[in-house]
């Protein structure tokens, strides 16, 4: 018999959360739907598009394509975390710097997945970049403002 | 994010909208959620085409299930197509029904043919599972001439014919006449691929009927809220205006997919007064590839006829549009009055006929997608003018040059309908010779060959009209909606202005680039000023955002409100200052009395204007806000020059955009910043179509590209960075000079991008290679073209 | 995504007896696969076995070897000091299978049980002469991948390391689909004492193969030149919207001559 629900309990952005969850429940939906934190978001289901990234203990990943009881214990942040109050991460203000966005949909992920593509490689090239990305889709910008965007920020996290 | 600095026109401002997006806060159809909420999940035909039955009693008893309706339990009007095209014997289109939910036959996988709703989406998709369908298989029509023989079977019985309508634009006959003496004729057969929009965010919708006010309100996710309530309201379910609320909320990119009715739309405001609660749809995006409507699809011959210097004397066009199975909202203007009356590019080509045929075939409905027949139009034009100067031994640029229309010729009335009013196609082409370093490009091709590899660059000097459209023009060719746009200027007692406007920013930046036309006129800063969108409960009436019109129409219609605001303000000043109207100028948001240091701003009058103790009651009402609707004289005309450049390893056929450069005459700039975004995203989705994009069809109906594991998405790594300039000529017809910039990207790149795959290719003899360019089919030209020499 | 079960046994004994309890449960590794194809009802489990805390991340290295345990995410391998030194074109192909988000997930011993014929993997595993251990036994990777998505696992059997023999040289060239990223063909060359190993992953109808047209002129010639005339049979290649079989075959030429490259 399946679907019963199990506790699982996990810090996001800083908050503990305890929650009763299906074990059929996805990360993103969990994030979305139950802690209405929907920044997040869900652009395609074979997990390419990467708007619904969020770091998970410290990587960014696809949220979309992991269980919530997989993250029984984690630590996440999701979008509505990486901003100091009102100031915001110094990649969110490179995006808007740079006009790295236009619809914003694709945003939240571009974001999430950029900050980790640059702590991991402070002085990230703009191949680089642009390689890193790959798992990212934007439909709107054409990619040339969020790659400034990328760079940008990466000068400024201390790169 | 307080903006320093002027904020008026001409300044790239930073966008009043990015906070919220950037913070997670952006407020998408799918991130609402009504208080007692039901989830549906759409049960959608695996056939092509089929009659069928459908047996759902098993399915009603499931877990979690409040309802499910079928095609027979939902009598409402037929979704409507909005542009009634006539075949050129007189005869109106044939137009097919297209109920919401299919009755008892589907002409297309992914076609409704059950709504299940549930308590959660779970538990509806596990009761669509216990439904039984029986489908009785038809012979499927997939290919555009497969279509035309009707003995190989019809899509709707009930028209006779494949054929939607039978269509012409042009003098057939001095068309045939110049070909028949012309000293140089060119052919050229070319398949505009079928593509897939992809906004990012897929369509949602939620009903909701509230029983003891008798309102419906259905949020979704639309580029024209105020277009769907006229076509939901009137022609599917009956409901009056004032009784059905469309709200469009932050919406996730369009490009042209989320202007029409959908069936979802109807079906979900339907239900909720059926059920008597709010009813939630979301589609997936393996769901999106087979209900969004599909873009381009075109099959094309065309024949350029030229006399022994290269000066063009004739273009003769054949196409056959694909129409899919049902007719979309605006799918019969798109090949005929936004495709054939662009044929005459920024040319002086003098006849011009062009032949449609549009064709109902088993896949999902085509309509606008981002430049909407305008790209086609375009492709054919770069594609034939590239070939005819490769034959005759004329150069790339020189041919073009010929035959441009000259900057004194304007206003220019082109042989199929359209006068330009003004452009200078050769200011354009300069700069984007400089830009892309054109003289660099034979040591850069040196290089590319001493590594083995070829190289090519290719051009393309496209016009497009856009800024849709005068109402009277567009009536009298079968619009059934007027295409004007309504604006609202609301200056508050304070002096901070809201402006309520119909067109609708799902990515363009409308907050900003709107406040600073408010900025400029008003002496405000754009802090001041907030915009107001998507919503038909707070915008008087609107149009939307398509065809890049927002500025062009939408903007226009803001200047004219704000016309009307300062003509009361100087009015009130006047009464207030003891002065005469007509002595009161309006300086950087001061409202001077002419010749004296005496003024009065904006708040000053505001205020007088909501406490109107000293006020001019008997001429003036109190409160200062003001409506405007505009409807544009003629439609505008961005135009430019886009180059290409590309590296091909012969060995394998990849392609590799090495430089991609844009220099558009898009009128007056408001925001560089935003507008040169528009241009990246639209030369993205250009080159996507040209090396790629494609929906591939088998010959079941089957879509094979149905998802980004095999719809091939451009990704950052596919493009460098573009090289954006501008080249203004205003346009002479609207306040703004604007003209539209929204899908000059994607009109003009696809031609450049092929022109300069064929030229790396044509020292090997190869003469035309189809999108999207693959790095298989190169592979292949490259092979037969070896084979052959 | 059908209802199931969730579990996260914290040794290898505990997730075999975890699936024992029931016929139609799963191992769950990094999930990338697995998830997606839950989520689309393509598949469904009773409960889904976690190995996550079963302690199967690692990676040590000897003279001759490099020894991944099955739960190792991609980026590691792709980041490890240790395989970037000894074994390079390993620490390459881990780092471009997927995204960068996926190989956060992603595992070695996920990707070789899947055996997707487009999957990088399984091009290392036989070209490397690697034994992939389990709870059970030990199989040779020739004996290990038997068919498209079909491993010589049995059903209850749990990856728990890979063994790859380290060789003089070697290099990894993908060439990806342009829509999924996949490999449309990926070949991967090892130069070893005992001769020259190539395996493509992407173009055969039974996943991943020897390529023994390009062993032969390898053994005779390491060189890019032998592979000039060599011809690839398309005969048993993949053919899809993306590709003939005939443009994978001479993808797999093109690409062993860029591995050759890299090489030399």
């Amino acid at each position: 018999m399946g679907g019963q629900e199990m506790e699982i309990s996990l810090k996001i952005n800083g908050k503990d959360v305890k929650a009763d969850v299906k074990p059929n429940t996805l990360l993103s939906t969990f994030i979305r739907e139950d802690l209405n934190l929907t920044g997040t978001h869900i652009g395609c289901d074979t997990s390419q598009c990467g708007a619904c990234a969020i770091h998970l203990n410290g990587d960014a990943v696809k949220s979309c394509a992991i269980l919530a009881a997989q993250a029984d214990g984690a630590e996440i942040t999701t979008i509505e975390g990486i901003a100091n109050d009102d100031e915001l991460h110094p990649m969110q203000q490179a995006f808007h710097e740079n006009h790295g966005l236009q619809c914003g949909y694709c945003t939240p992920g571009m974001v999430m997945s950029s900050i980790k593509l640059v702590e991991n490689n402070p002085n990230i090239s703009e191949e680089e970049i642009r390689k890193g990305l790959e798992g990212n889709i934007c439909r709107c910008t054409g990619y040339h403002n969020i790659v400034k965007s990328v760079k940008q920020a990466a000068t400024v996290m201390g790169g | 994010m307080p903006d320093g600095g002027s904020t008026g026109i001409g300044v790239s401002v930073k966008r009043k909208e990015d906070y919220r997006f950037l913070v997670g806060e952006g407020n998408y159809t799918d991130d609402i959620n009504r208080p007692n909420q039901t989830h549906t999940y759409m049960l959608r035909s695996s056939s092509a085409h089929a009659k069928f039955s459908i047996d759902t009693s098993k399915a009603s008893k499931a877990k979690g299930v409040v309802k499910i309706f079928v095609g027979t339990d939902m009598e409402v009007g037929s979704i409507p197509c909005g542009w009634q095209v006539d075949s050129k014997d007189g005869t109106p289109m044939r137009e097919p029904a297209h109920p919401p939910i299919a009755k008892d036959k589907v002409r297309y996988v992914g076609e409704i043919i059950a709504v299940i709703i549930a308590e959660s989406l779970e538990d509806a998709k596990n009761a669509a599972e216990l439904i039984d369908v029986n489908y009785n298989d038809i012979p499927v029509i997939i290919d555009m001439q497969d279509a035309l023989d009707n003995s190989k079977g019809l899509v709707h019985d009930e028209i006779e014919s494949n054929v939607c309508y039978d269509w012409e634009l042009g003098d057939s006959e001095a068309v045939d006449k110049a070909i028949s003496e012309a000293a140089h004729i060119t052919s050229l057969d070319i398949r505009n691929n079928r593509l897939i929009p992809n906004a990012m965010e897929t369509r949602s919708a939620i009903g909701d009927y509230e029983h003891a006010t008798g309102q419906y309100t259905l949020y979704t996710t639309s580029q024209n809220p105020h277009v769907i309530r006229l076509l939901m309201g009137a022609f599917v379910l009956g409901l009056p205006e004032h009784k059905l609320r469309v709200i469009a909320p932050d919406v996730g990119g369009g490009f042209g997919s989320k202007i029409f009715h959908y069936a979802e739309e109807a079906i979900v405001t339907w239900a909720s007064n059926k059920i008597r609660r709010p009813v939630k749809w979301t589609s997936d995006r393996s769901e999106a590839f087979i209900s969004d409507a599909h873009g381009r699809d075109h099959v094309t011959s065309v024949k350029l006829a030229l006399d022994k210097d290269g000066k063009f004397l004739a273009l003769k066009v054949d196409t056959l549009a694909n129409m899919g199975a049902y007719l979309s909202t605006f799918a019969s203007s798109v090949p005929t009055y936004l495709y054939a009356t662009l044929l005459a590019g920024t040319y002086t080509t003098p006849a011009i006929h062009c032949n449609v045929k549009s064709i109902f075939t088993n896949t999902v409905p085509v309509d606008a997608y981002r430049g909407a027949g305008r790209p086609e139009a375009t492709y054919l034009i770069e594609r034939i003018v590239d070939k005819a100067a490769r034959e005759m031994g004329i150069s790339q640029v020189e041919i073009r040059r010929k035959n441009f229309i000259p900057v004194d010729a304007f206003p220019y009335q082109t042989p199929v309908a359209l006068q330009y009013d003004s452009g200078n196609y050769n200011a354009t082409l300069d700069a984007a010779l400089k830009k892309a370093d054109y003289e660099g490009f034979a040591a850069r091709k040196a290089d590319s060959v001493k590594r083995g590899m070829l190289r090519g660059i290719g051009f393309s000097t496209y016009l497009e009209a856009c800024g849709i459209a005068p109402s009277a023009v567009v009536g009298s060719l079968g619009a059934r909606a007027g295409l004007f746009e309504c604006a609202e200027v609301r200056v508050h007692p304070t002096g901070s202005v809201t402006v309520f406007t119909g067109s609708h920013s799902h990515g363009q930046g409308h907050e900003t680039t709107f406040a600073q036309l408010v900025s400029e006129k008003l002496g405000i800063s754009t802090d001041m000023v907030e915009i107001s969108h998507g919503d038909t409960n707070n915008i008087p009436f609107g149009m939307g955002t398509y065809g890049s019109r927002s500025l062009a129409v939408g903007g226009e219609a803001i200047v004219k409100a704000m016309d009307k605001v300062i003509a009361k303000a100087k009015k009130i000043a006047a009464h207030v200052m003891e002065a005469s109207a007509d002595d009161i100028e309006l300086n950087n948001g001061n409202f001077e009395i002419a010749g004296t240091d005496k003024s009065m701003s904006l708040a000053d009058i505001s205020l007088a204007a909501y406490v109107p103790h000293n006020y001019p009651h008997e001429e003036l009402e109190p409160g200062l806000d003001e409506k405007a609707f505009y409807d544009p004289l003629n439609f505008t005309y961005p135009g430019g020059c886009h180059i290409c450049e590309v590296e091909i390893n012969p060995n394998t056929g990849e392609v590799k955009v090495e430089g991609m450069t844009a220099v558009d005459d898009v009128g007056k700039v408001i925001n560089p910043m935003i507008v040169e975004g528009q241009i990246h995203g639209g030369l993205a989705q250009g080159i996507g179509q040209a090396l790629l994009e494609n929906a591939a069809y088998d010959s079941n109906g089957q879509l094979l590209s149905g998802s980004y594991m095999d719809y091939a998405m451009p990704r950052a790594d596919n493009f460098v960075d573009f090289k954006v300039g501008n080249e203004v000529t205003l346009c002479t017809h609207n306040s703004l000079g604007v003209k539209g910039c929204g899908e000059v990207g994607a009109i003009g790149s696809p031609p450049a991008v092929i022109n300069a795959v064929v030229d790396a290719l044509s020292e090997l003899g190869v003469e035309d290679i189809s999108m999207p360019a693959t790095s298989e089919k190169v592979w292949n030209a490259i092979n037969q073209a070896k084979n052959k020499n | 995504m059908y209802e199931l079960q969730y579990s996260k046994p914290s040794s290898v004994n505990d997730a075999v007896a975890e699936i024992k309890k029931s016929s139609d449960s799963k191992f769950l590794a990094g999930g990338m696969t697995l998830i997606p194809t839950l989520k689309a009802r393509l598949s469904s489990a009773d409960t889904l076995v976690d190995l996550k805390g079963a302690n199967l991340s690692k990676i040590s290295v000897s003279s001759s070897e490099i020894t991944i345990g099955s739960m190792t995410r991609h980026c590691d391998v792709a980041s490890s000091n240790d395989v970037k030194g000894s074994l390079p074109a390993l620490a390459k192909l881990a780092g471009g299978i997927g995204d960068h988000m996926v190989r956060s997930c992603g595992t070695i011993g996920g990707s070789l049980a899947n055996n997707d014929p487009a999957a990088c993997y399984p091009s290392a595993a036989l070209a490397l002469d690697t034994t992939i251990v389990t709870n059970e036994r030990s199989i040779s990777a020739e004996d290990f991948f038997v068919g498209m998505f079909e491993t010589a696992l049995n059903e209850n059997e749990i990856i728990t390391e890979v063994k790859f023999q380290i060789p003089e040289k070697a290099s990894y060239i993908k060439f990806p689909n342009p829509a999924s990223r996949y490999a449309m063909v990926g070949v991967f060359v090892a130069k070893k004492a005992s001769g020259v190993t190539v395996a493509v992953t992407g173009a055969g109808e039974n996943g991943v193969f020897r390529c023994s047209e390009i062993e032969i002129a390898l053994n005779s010639n390491f060189s890019t030149e032998s592979l000039e005339n060599i011809d690839i049979s398309p005969d048993s290649l993949n053919s899809d919207i993306h590709a003939s079989a005939a443009y994978r075959a001479n993808l797999i030429k093109e690409m062993a001559k860029r591995a050759l490259q890299e090489m030399i």
